[in-house]
């Protein structure tokens, strides 16, 4: 167990990794979730088509399949990334698909006579989504949200099959060095769910800042609706 | 370089068996996921306050850790304990108690789902607490639920390529291989996603089927 | 042809017997003075009516031969009638009669079928283009809106904004209100419907007939020339409902604003409005003062209709 833990700078390196193709993937998918998601809400059906390819293909993909296409397939065709950029486009793309769900769901849930006041206060359809829609579709949205900032960072463990150090690929080199199976693999499990535990705190932060912002509770455990939301197949009701 | 239609259907065989071994570990993975999940949400109900948060701790764990350190634990661990199990058992065990920990919080969100009137008409009725979870709440959940679960089955067929960490000859997997052996990556890798969106999308409309068929009002 | 006179000095043209005239409304005025304290019931002529009720040019309404349908449903068939402007409209009728419709319409949040409506000399479905009449486009919709505020069943105050802002957000994005003016008005209004304390509330902190009132002064604070008020107290519980009602006498009274006026409380209709329209089937069966129309309806529906909600 010493020699696992002896090699700690080996296993922040490893953490950093993660951590920052999290971050660079997350925000990745959130800029294309709110793109492709308002344009679901588009009234030109040819707008809405957009957010229909787009969900459909990267969300009924395998992410680690989007990456090795990055990786080992599209260089064979003239275009070359890094492996971080691959990566992270592979993650946000796929994650940005789930979001844009996300986001179309929780615009559409938005109860219809939010925008009959808008309507009667004289908004411009540009004040309607920026003053009253969006304000209360986040709330709607940042649960699930939640759980795709989780799904992201699980989903950083593949980034260790192209040849990337994150804290799988150093709990698989340690273990190699060490011969420590056990320990190498208990802490690389202890150390993810650390930074799962990281980052639920953040998302939990802002879900009771916009709660309190709309006068809501919050309800003590995920609703149904809530988990739907972040699972493949369906996003958010309607 | 350009599309390769000869290769493409030579390798296409050896794509099919690969699938088949995908399917198998989502299929009996699943079947795994949801009898544990339901274990799990038995759990979390005992009596024992200190028990349930136990339970809810260890499901969370397992939850919010990635699938590929999962995959070395079970692979790599359990040999070290003295059991020995293949690399497709490894990948179908670990996969089903991972997705395990989601259904358990669909079946604790879809029980939780049932309005609370229809408890309390069950304790006006002074029904029996097993007629009560038999004849009202259990058959209202599982309506709420089967449209979840169905998404969580396309998840995990998603999922499965991760099966090649610890050498499963699944579809991913024969893909990489037979790509290495021509140096060609782009026709095999390019036929599993495609194969993969179409599976999902079909899948993904009978999802949405059932939904509506099982839509609540 | 449209209802071109819109001074407020000359009311609806049967107040001679009515209570409540739309004089009352210009009671504040000094050219309408004499006229309005010699008809007026209510209130003192000292009463000082509030600096942020709208006064001035109030339009009439006019709609012609309008049809409305939902999918093969005609919930408005080849409807005529005429408000005056400043004058006070009920309209009553079992639902599904569409004058629910008849609002949502003027509120453009039903798009027009067939006909004209006119709010002052102006079409809001249809503008002129080269002398020819063409439907309206966002920006006509959006000149036209300018006249007209609503009030909802379910008050519909946005969630996202305290109190002070759902009143404030209109004026300083849409009419260009500078901020502190706009939190000036904002504070009268809520004084004028008793909330001045509640300014830096949540939406979600009131009760249903505070949110009322706070909905009823967000309309006004967009200082619209129409008001349109669909059955406002039905979502109410029956306490809070004379404290929203009486709000609305006030600003009846105190204002000149054209009123229509969805509801089916009857001494209200009877307190707030100059004339009643009860429909049925998308068509007026019978007009009149409320009086006549409560007290002596003419028409069997019209019996029919008023005893089955007195007897509720």
């Amino acid at each position: 167990m010493s020699d696992v833990l002896d090699s700690y700078p080996q296993w922040l390196d490893g953490a950093w990794v993660t951590v920052r193709l999290t971050l660079l993937g997350g925000a990745l998918a959130l800029v294309l979730a709110l793109i492709f998601g308002m344009a679901g809400t588009s009234r030109f059906p040819g707008v809405r088509v957009l957010n229909r390819v787009y969900v459909e293909f990267f969300r009924g993909n395998a992410t680690l399949v989007l990456l090795f296409w990055f990786f080992y397939a599209l260089p064979l065709i003239g275009l070359r990334f890094s492996t971080t950029f691959a990566a992270v486009l592979a993650l946000g793309l796929n994650v940005g698909a789930y979001g844009a769900e996300v986001v179309r769901g929780s615009i559409n849930a938005v109860p219809k006579a939010q925008f009959e006041a808008t309507v009667a206060l004289n908004f411009t359809p540009y004040q309607r989504m920026r003053r009253v829609l969006l304000p209360q579709a986040l709330a709607l949205m940042l649960p699930p949200f939640g759980n795709l900032v989780i799904e992201l960072m699980k989903g950083t463990a593949i980034v260790s099959l192209v040849g990337l150090v994150d804290l799988t690929r150093v709990s698989k080199n340690i273990q190699g060095s060490t011969g420590e199976t056990v320990a190498a693999f208990s802490v690389v499990l202890v150390l993810y769910f650390i930074v799962a535990q990281i980052l639920q705190l953040f998302v939990r932060y802002a879900e009771r800042r916009v709660d309190r912002m709309l006068g809501r509770r919050l309800p003590s455990e995920p609703s149904l609706g809530t988990i739907a939301a972040g699972a493949p197949g369906a996003g958010v009701s309607s | 370089m350009n599309w390769d239609w000869q290769y493409s259907g030579d390798i296409l065989p050896d794509l099919l068996d690969g699938l088949r071994y995908t399917v198998i570990a989502t299929l009996v993975g699943y079947v795994i996921a949801l009898i544990l999940g339901l274990v799990w949400t038995l759990l979390r109900r005992t009596p024992s306050r200190a028990f349930n948060q136990v339970i809810r701790w260890i499901t969370e764990f397992i939850r919010s850790t990635p699938l590929i350190p999962q995959l070395y634990f079970v692979f790599f661990v359990l040999p070290a304990w003295g059991i020995t199990i293949g690399s497709l058992t490894a990948g179908i065990i670990t996969l089903g108690i991972h997705y395990s920990t989601y259904t358990a919080e669909v079946y604790r969100a879809g029980i939780a789902d049932v309005p609370k009137g229809q408890w309390e008409a069950c304790t006006a009725l002074n029904l029996p607490r097993s007629r009560v979870w038999l004849d009202v709440i259990l058959p209202q959940a599982i309506r709420r639920v089967i449209p979840t679960l169905g998404n969580y089955l396309i998840a995990m067929f998603k999922d499965s390529p991760m099966l090649l960490a610890i050498n499963v000859a699944e579809l991913l997997f024969t893909a990489y291989q037979v790509g290495s052996k021509s140096l060609q990556f782009l026709e095999p890798i390019t036929i599993v996603g495609l194969l993969f969106v179409v599976v999902s999308v079909i899948s993904s409309i009978l999802v949405r089927r059932l939904e509506r068929r099982y839509a609540t009002n | 042809m449209p209802p071109t006179d819109t001074t407020p000095e000359n009311p609806a043209p049967k107040d001679s017997e009515g209570g409540a005239t739309p004089a009352d409304a210009a009671a504040g005025k000094d050219v309408a003075t004499e006229k309005g304290v010699s008809t007026q019931k209510g209130g003192t002529p000292e009463d000082e009516p509030a600096a942020e009720l709208p006064h001035g040019e109030a339009p009439g309404i006019r709609f012609e031969k309008v049809v409305k349908r939902f999918g093969s449903n005609v919930v408005l068939r080849e409807l005529d009638f005429t408000v005056a402007p400043g004058e006070r409209v009920t309209l009553i009728g079992p639902s599904g009669s569409g004058k629910t419709t008849i609002l949502r319409l003027l509120m453009t949040l039903e798009t027009l079928d067939e006909g004209l409506i006119w709010i002052g000399d102006e079409t809001l479905w249809h503008m002129d283009r080269g002398g020819k009449r063409v439907p309206a486009n966002q920006k006509h919709l959006h000149e036209m809106r300018k006249q007209v505020g609503m009030v909802f069943q379910q008050f519909n105050l946005f969630p996202n904004m305290n109190v002070l802002r759902n009143l404030t957000e209109g004026p300083v994005r849409v009419l260009g209100v500078p901020k502190d003016e706009a939190v000036e008005r904002a504070k009268g209004l809520l004084d004028l419907v008793g909330l001045a304390d509640k300014e830096n509330a949540h939406p979600t902190q009131l009760s249903g007939g505070q949110q009322q009132r706070v909905a009823i002064a967000r309309s006004l604070a967009m200082q619209p020339r129409v008001l349109l008020l669909d059955e406002v107290t039905s979502a109410l519980d029956p306490e809070l409902v004379v404290g929203v009602q009486d709000l609305l006498r006030d600003i009846a009274r105190q204002s000149d604003l054209t009123m229509l006026c969805v509801t089916h409380e009857m001494t209200f209709a009877k307190d707030i409005s100059n004339r009643v329209l009860m429909f049925d089937q998308g068509q007026i069966v019978e007009e009149g003062p409320p009086d006549q129309i409560f007290g002596e309806p003419s028409e069997q529906r019209t019996r029919d209709f008023l005893q089955a909600v007195l007897a509720s």
